[in-house]
């Protein structure tokens, strides 16, 4: 571990704290403008935001090779949170511009919605940043609490309510067993400084030590409840099913990316040191996650709910390249990631467009005929869908290479070969929502397209990166393969 | 013209003309079909001068590009072709173009999308007969589904979405086993030499342990198998076929079941020669139930297209034994068979589109006595159909001799049981053609059928000269891949004693033709020789 404490502040650390700085700041300006309402069409939130997330991505960019430890350990510089932080601020960009005119079409132009999702931000970035359970906790509720009311944000939507109700009871629970297990972690080893921890273990074998076994399964549960890990997934389908498209999109790939950017540093700082077997218990998570993720999604009519299932299948392979580690499967974790996140959010910013005037066209028949109607879109969504069912050549495929070679590197055999039949299972439901564009016609009126500059950059993006990735992967797993060599 | 990359071009050009294609009004029909037109025949233009640049008793692999692709992981982009892969190019931009000039009429419904589909299929088929990184050979294997599942689904008469689904499930199943296998080739191999790549080559110089062999083997013949497709996993064929439209089901039977016995040939039995010859039996006893029962199945159908599809079933069979007899005319025969049945069944199938065509049913029953009302389909016909069954003179003979030849020298049986299929495709494919042609015309609607137009018989006229040309002289196509089926035999058999797994024991019952030292060329192809 390069990262060494430093007692004095330097200008680095400045441009390090950039991005929490920009967006604690944006979202103050964000809810102070408001004291003079803007109105229903208005885009000065909006563009507020992409100016906010803009000046985080380059404050953080900027300084991409330094490696920082600040607030006594507590926020560290490094690879990962570089990484991660470029990672959140795309998905908050493309969060921001499906929301643009999705929101205004539901009636939901309100300045908080983008309030909530840089702070939602922020939250994943500390929790990415973290080297401490605690602040690991503090980003996790930071990025919760505001994803709990913007699932909520279609006031008066009874679904919308449901969704949140359900999101914010489990969800405070989830944060209460985690916080329950970062006391007895406290307790077990006397610190919640990862490192400190580490050090701790790796002196003094403290194997059977109930406290450590236990708070490790509580911080497992907390962090897997965010990650969407069978069986802590029950609040997924409704919560993404409830909350507006643009939201779920958004939660669907920020939050689980962040789940997995903590997970991922406690597996690579404080795993290694811990004598017990780990790997068994993420396997069997990974393999239950896999299977009840894809073989649920099977018999989905509504779009939202199958992907939401979907989604849970994805935390299950990035759990696969978890259970790998090492710097390879960390790499191979992290390029899941990041592929997942655009593919995702492309698939969900497709049904962002569907409908008009805020109606919900998201069953699966609402597809039929949508793909000779609407080329563009029918050529975007088969795209996100081969991604998603990991076909090449498209991003999914490498991602799928890069987990299953890592986990099979590593001797996880049966792993890797239940993970592939599983992309098998997947393929079927990803198979059907194209059936439904190309091959049906629709039976009572075509579903409309609201299309919108915002939302078509947007999908511009993420097709042209889901393609990009699928053929020219290196540069993106190089960057993950540092991003981890310099932690480790 | 050294430095061009002649390769890259043929398999990207299709792509680039399908781009294009996307970009034009869909409501310009004419055009479309013209520069689809274009494309097609100007991708079977720049392919032709493999015939004559192609040196067979050259390197192994010519025209060779290798350039980085993902550095990180060792996957190169690294092609180059073989005296195998070479015919199968040929075939597939011939095909391509027979497919796209002769859907002219057959597509009226979204025939931009329908011919950008067809093209970008063509890069994928190409890419994968050229590839020689498995982890691109992989890419291209499985991105080849897409168009081909959207072309009968969308395309496709009534099941298309159930065939289309079917489709794509199994080769997809198959397939995913052997990405596993491919990943942990490339694993033993890094562990073994320290170097990270997924080349061909490489691959062809790791010994591989005979019990981890078993597992490889198994993970890429059943993707294989599948794609053939061999007896217990053939019920997707049926359904495809029937299921895609005319140029869909050419293309299917012509090129896309051979990638299922080109993959044998380049890769499960020379890189686990050791396994491949332990489930010799099982593959035999497969290929001659596949035979046997494609062939009876054929013969009560009362569709032409699923006549034709289980007879595809019964010779690609034939392919298999001819592969698995391990000696130089199985070889020769199998690979024979396979260019064979890409003419003949891609022209029956595209014999029954014509009759789809002008009548919109597939029935036997249907049809009867269509000799009178179009006397030239029917000649044509039954020049497809001889040649079909392996009428001496035709290209079938030759391949369907060459396969029972090298069966033979492995085992009397084989032999035996296999020369069963070729009577009874004699007895399904002109009981079929006594029922289609001949007798009165039963049915008052076939009365006015009109004849072939003349783009139907430019269609049919390369295939026509394509079945006699390789029926009486078909030396020039034996000689190039010759070197190259002896280099893949060699290799075999010096991969399975470097392994150890044969050598440490010598008299298993192993198939003579493995041991015998190779035949000079001329002795191969002794045998027909009277007919030339």
């Amino acid at each position: 571990m390069n990262v060494v404490a430093q007692p004095h502040f330097l200008p680095v650390d400045l441009w390090a704290l950039g991005a929490v700085i920009a967006l604690t700041v944006g979202t103050l300006v964000i809810l102070l403008l408001e004291l003079m309402p803007a109105g229903p069409r208005s885009s000065r939130a909006a563009l507020l935001s992409l100016l906010t997330i803009g000046v985080s991505a380059s404050s953080v960019f900027r300084v991409r090779e330094d490696r920082r430890s600040l607030f006594d350990g507590m926020f560290v510089h490094d690879g990962i949170t570089v990484f991660f932080t470029l990672l959140f601020c795309a998905i908050a960009a493309i969060g921001v511009l499906l929301a643009w005119d999705y929101i205004k079409r539901t009636r939901i132009n309100l300045a908080e919605y983008y309030a909530l999702l840089l702070s939602a931000t922020l939250g994943m970035i500390i929790m990415a940043a973290s080297n401490d359970l605690i602040t690991i906790f503090l980003g996790l509720e930071l990025m919760s609490l505001a994803l709990y009311v913007m699932v909520g944000f279609r006031r008066s939507n009874l679904e919308s309510n449901e969704a949140a109700l359900k999101y914010f009871l489990l969800g405070a629970f989830a944060s209460g067993f985690l916080l329950y297990g970062i006391a007895l972690l406290y307790g077990a080893t006397g610190t919640t400084n990862l490192q400190h921890m580490a050090r701790f273990l790796a002196d003094s074998p403290v194997a059977g030590n109930a406290l450590l076994i236990g708070g490790g399964l509580l911080v497992l549960v907390g962090l897997g409840f965010k990650v969407a890990a069978v069986p802590f997934h029950m609040w997924t389908p409704d919560a993404y099913q409830g909350a507006p498209t643009s939201v779920t999109a958004y939660m669907s790939a920020g939050a689980k990316a962040a789940g997995f950017a903590a997970l991922l540093r406690l597996v690579l700082v404080v795993l290694p040191n811990v004598h017990a077997d780990w790997t068994t218990i993420l396997t069997w998570i990974a393999i239950v996650t896999m299977t009840v993720g894809n073989v649920t999604a099977l018999f989905q009519i509504n779009l939202k709910r199958m992907l939401a299932y979907s989604s849970i299948a994805h935390a299950g392979y990035v759990l696969v390249a978890v259970v790998a580690g090492g710097t390879d499967g960390a790499a191979a974790a992290m390029f899941y990631l990041a592929v997942y996140s655009f593919m995702n959010l492309g698939a969900f910013g497709v049904l962002t467009l569907l409908g008009r005037d805020g109606e919900e066209r998201v069953q699966i028949s609402d597809l039929a005929g949508l793909g000779f109607r609407h080329p563009g879109l029918g050529i975007a969504m088969t795209l996100f869908m081969i991604s998603l069912g990991g076909i090449p050549p498209t991003a999914g495929f490498m991602g799928k290479i890069f987990v299953f070679g890592a986990a099979l590197d590593h001797g996880h055999i049966p792993l890797v070969i239940v993970g592939v039949l599983n992309s098998v299972i997947s393929v079927f439901y990803y198979l059907r929502i194209t059936v439904a564009m190309y091959m049906e016609e629709p039976r009572g009126e075509a579903t409309p397209v609201s299309w919108a500059l915002p939302s078509t950059v947007a999908l511009v993006i993420s097709v042209a990166l889901t393609i990009w990735w699928g053929v020219q992967a290196n540069g993106l797993l190089e960057q993950a393969r540092r991003s981890v060599t310099g932690l480790l | 013209m050294i430095d061009f990359p002649w390769l890259s071009w043929l398999i990207f050009f299709p792509l680039m003309g399908a781009a294009l294609l996307v970009l034009m009004p869909a409501h310009a029909e004419r055009l479309i079909r013209r520069w689809a037109t274009v494309v097609a025949l100007a991708e079977f233009a720049f392919s032709l001068p493999l015939w004559w640049r192609f040196v067979p008793t050259g390197p192994a692999f010519q025209f060779v590009e290798n350039r980085a692709w993902l550095a990180g992981l060792g996957a190169s982009y690294h092609i180059g072709v073989d005296g195998i892969a070479v015919l199968l190019v040929l075939l597939t931009t011939l095909i391509t173009a027979i497919a796209v000039i002769g859907s002219a009429t057959a597509v009226h419904t979204r025939a931009r999308e329908f011919y950008a589909l067809l093209l970008a299929l063509e890069t994928g088929m190409i890419g994968t007969f050229l590839c020689m990184d498995l982890l691109l050979f992989y890419l291209f294997w499985e991105a080849m589904l897409i168009p081909m599942y959207l072309l009968i689904g969308v395309w496709g008469g009534q099941r298309r979405v159930y065939a289309a689904v079917k489709f794509f499930l199994y080769t997809m199943a198959g397939s995913v086993l052997m990405l596993v296998a491919i990943l942990w080739m490339y694993f033993l191999n890094r562990s073994v030499t320290g170097v990270a790549t997924f080349d061909l080559e490489a691959f062809y110089q790791l010994s591989i342990p005979p019990e981890m062999q078993v597992w490889l083997f198994l993970a890429f013949a059943i993707a294989f198998a599948i794609k053939v497709p061999m007896f217990p996993f053939h019920t997707w064929l049926p359904d495809a076929h029937v299921e895609a439209p005319t140029a869909g089901s050419v293309i299917l039977a012509a090129i896309l079941l051979k990638m299922g016995t080109f993959g044998f040939v380049r890769y499960a039995i020379p890189l686990f020669p050791v396994a491949s010859h332990q489930f010799t039996p099982w593959i035999v006893g497969l290929a001659i139930i596949g035979i046997i029962y494609g062939a009876l199945v054929a013969m009560v159908q009362p569709d032409l297209k699923k006549l034709v599809a289980y007879s595809s079933v019964s010779h690609l069979g034939f392919c298999m034994l001819g592969l698995y007899a391990m000696n130089q005319q199985g070889y020769a025969g199998a690979m024979l068979q396979m260019i064979n049945h890409g003419i003949s069944t891609g022209a029956l199938f595209l014999l029954v589109g014509v009759v789809y065509e002008r009548r919109h049913t597939r029935l036997i029953a249907d049809f009867g006595g269509l000799w009178k009302p179009m006397p030239v389909f029917a000649a044509v016909f039954l020049v497809v159909m001889l040649s079909s069954i392996g009428l001496p003179g035709t290209n079938g003979f030759v391949g369907e001799f060459l396969v029972l030849l090298g069966a033979f020298r492995t085992n009397v049986w084989w032999a035996v049981l296999a020369s069963s299929g070729v009577i009874l495709s004699a007895c399904y494919m002109l009981w079929m053609f006594q029922r289609v042609m001949f007798g009165p015309v039963t049915h008052a609607e076939n009365e006015k059928l009109s004849d072939l137009t003349f783009r139907e018989r430019l269609v049919f006229a390369p295939l026509l000269l394509l079945i006699f040309w390789l029926g009486v002289f078909p030396q020039p196509f034996l000689d190039r891949m010759q070197p190259a089926l002896d280099r893949t035999l060699a290799l075999a058999r010096d991969r399975a004693a470097a392994t150890g797994g044969l050598a440490a024991r010598p008299n298993t019952g192993l198939p003579p033709g493995v041991t015998i030292v190779p035949r000079v060329r001329t002795e191969t192809v002794a045998p027909h020789g009277g007919s030339r």
